[in-house]
């Protein structure tokens, strides 16, 4: 990387520089492995902790021992449990699979609580006046949950979901400290290497995309949560977070 | 009034408390006042923050108290910028230090390798007031290690043998490996090796180790020290057209405080100290023993405390 000039740090030159824009270890390379990851974590994390949301939120059962638990989770430092996985498996795992598994898993870690909390909480305190109304029109409790309370819970579901993204996103940049790709490479590399440009310029990089994900996520949430949800008609607001969930 | 008169007597008492510890901790190494190591008789010993350092340091210390010198030992100091600059001002004189690495410090365009070059470079780099001793052949160099079953399968002994097979290899290193010339750029300038592929991992720790006994990575970047070569039954190849700085172990001491039995003491230390010694030692200290019990066991094998 050419920007690089001794002790300068000239982060606008490095980002800059189509040199570093190019090749398989450019930057929109990197930004396409650093959403690879980001993706896979989310799906893995979605796949484990709405289901398992929907479950406490309708049951009302669970939630003191799973929420508890997913939050403690959180507490986990990432970089040392990375580690610890991948000296757990690297007896019994080979290829790729030893460096992204770790990789994958401290990421879920990090998205489930989120995700979980914003889906059961959701489900809670969808308005008990259209559930009871709901009800009342003849809907079977199946029927109830699959068009009232979820519809009810989305904005908290999809803040939920966007926090994790967040985490994810500003967590992924641990790959590259098991050798994978993404950007973090910037950041590891240019510390080792003193190319303080290109430390910088990774994590500006980062954040932006972070930013993005946090606008394209308002921008869904305006797409798919039910008009009725997004206006304060009640006399009485019981739900302020839903509220600010999808300002 | 008198409650607020004591009050305020407190809060003057507690400011100077306080400001007297800001002045008196702005430099821990300082210890006695204006009373400098080098002031004294005493020879005060440092070391860097790792544990080896610290063992040699042990070493020296007790090799000159086995000799009636006294000695104060000042070890755990911190990196090479803190302690060589202790060195500098005289909070400590004499320090345990490897030789391709001081030099790479003193001078980071110096391209000095081999053991002949780098002794030469570094002495006549030394800051003024500071000499070394003779280097020891005891060395904690960057070594590419590769796993018996690795080294059986292709002959390989030295990284010359490695070129050949390097397409089928992948090489774990510290991501500074990727661009220095102490690393990839100089194993294919220096020795043409291309490995397959290059995994970022740690320098020489714990990810680069599971990752080559596990066989994720056929080549590793250790140090000669490590325990682990001997315990996970590796091979580190001969750097036989010497690409890696030597890092000899060699006692850097304050001019001043020289004296011929110091000297002699020191250096008949580095003539027994060897690379394998220094294995076997970070292999005990790995399991907690005492540093100063590890390094007395070592200078009553080496004879040095009988005589």
């Amino acid at each position: 990387m050419a920007a690089a000039d001794g002790d300068v740090v000239n982060i606008f030159g490095w980002l800059t520089d189509p040199a570093n824009w190019s090749g398989s270890d450019g930057i929109p390379t990197q930004i396409g492995y650093h959403l690879l990851y980001s993706a896979m974590a989310l799906l893995v994390a979605l796949a484990i902790a709405v289901p398992l949301g929907i479950v406490i939120g309708y049951t009302g059962r669970g939630e003191a021992v799973v929420a508890g638990s997913a939050n403690a989770l959180r507490a986990l430092p990432s970089l040392g449990l990375l580690v610890l996985l991948f000296l757990v498996i690297s007896p019994v795992v080979t290829g790729q699979l030893v460096y992204v598994l770790p990789t994958i898993v401290v990421l879920v870690l990090l998205a489930v609580p989120p995700i979980l909390t914003g889906t059961y909480a959701g489900i809670q305190n969808a308005d008990p006046d259209a559930v009871g109304a709901a009800r009342g029109m003849g809907y079977t409790k199946r029927q109830i949950l699959v068009r009232v309370q979820l519809p009810c819970a989305l904005p908290l579901l999809l803040s939920g979901v966007r926090g994790a993204t967040l985490q994810i996103i500003s967590t992924a940049t641990i790959a590259a400290y098991l050798g994978l790709q993404g950007l973090g490479r910037f950041i590891l590399d240019g510390r080792a290497q003193a190319n303080f440009s290109q430390m910088a310029g990774g994590a500006i990089l980062v954040a932006v995309l972070a930013l993005l994900l946090e606008f394209g996520f308002a921008a869904l949430g305006s797409l798919v949560v039910s008009p009725g949800l997004r206006r304060s008609t009640k006399n009485v607001p019981s739900s302020p977070a839903t509220i600010t969930a999808t300002a | 009034m008198k409650k607020r008169a004591i009050l305020s007597a407190f809060a003057v008492a507690s400011m100077l408390a306080l400001s007297a510890c800001g002045g008196g901790g702005s430099d821990p190494l300082s210890g006695g006042g204006n009373d400098k190591g080098s002031a004294g008789s005493e020879v005060f010993i440092g070391s860097a923050e790792f544990t080896e350092s610290q063992l040699i340091a042990s070493i020296y210390s007790q090799a000159l108290q086995a000799k009636g010198v006294k000695v104060k030992e000042q070890f755990n100091i911190g990196s090479r910028e803190v302690y060589i600059a202790a060195l500098k001002d005289g909070s400590i004189d004499l320090v345990p230090e490897y030789t391709g690495a001081l030099l790479s410090y003193l001078d980071p365009k110096s391209t000095a390798a081999t053991q002949e070059s780098v002794n030469s470079e570094l002495t006549s780099k030394l800051p003024d007031g500071l000499s070394m001793l003779t280097p020891s052949p005891a060395e904690d160099k960057d070594v590419v290690a590769v796993t018996k079953a690795t080294a059986e399968k292709y002959q390989l002994k030295k990284l010359s043998d490695v070129a050949p097979h390097a397409g089928e290899m992948v090489l774990g290193a510290a991501a500074e490996w990727k661009t220095r010339q102490q690393g990839v750029i100089g194993l294919r300038d220096v020795y043409g090796i291309n490995f397959k592929d290059f995994v970022t991992l740690d320098a020489g720790g714990t990810l680069t180790m599971a990752a080559l006994t596990n066989g994720q990575i056929q080549a590793g970047n250790l140090f000669s020290t490590d325990p682990g070569l001997k315990s996970n039954d590796l091979v580190a190849l001969d750097d036989d057209k010497s690409l890696f700085a030597s890092e000899n172990v060699v006692p850097v001491i304050k001019k001043a405080k020289e004296n011929d039995t110091i000297t002699k003491t020191l250096n008949d230390v580095s003539a027994k100290l060897t690379t394998d010694d220094l294995i076997t030692m970070n292999a005990e200290a790995g399991t907690g023993t005492n540093l100063a019990d590890i390094a007395k066991k070592w200078l009553a094998g080496a004879g040095i405390n009988g005589s």
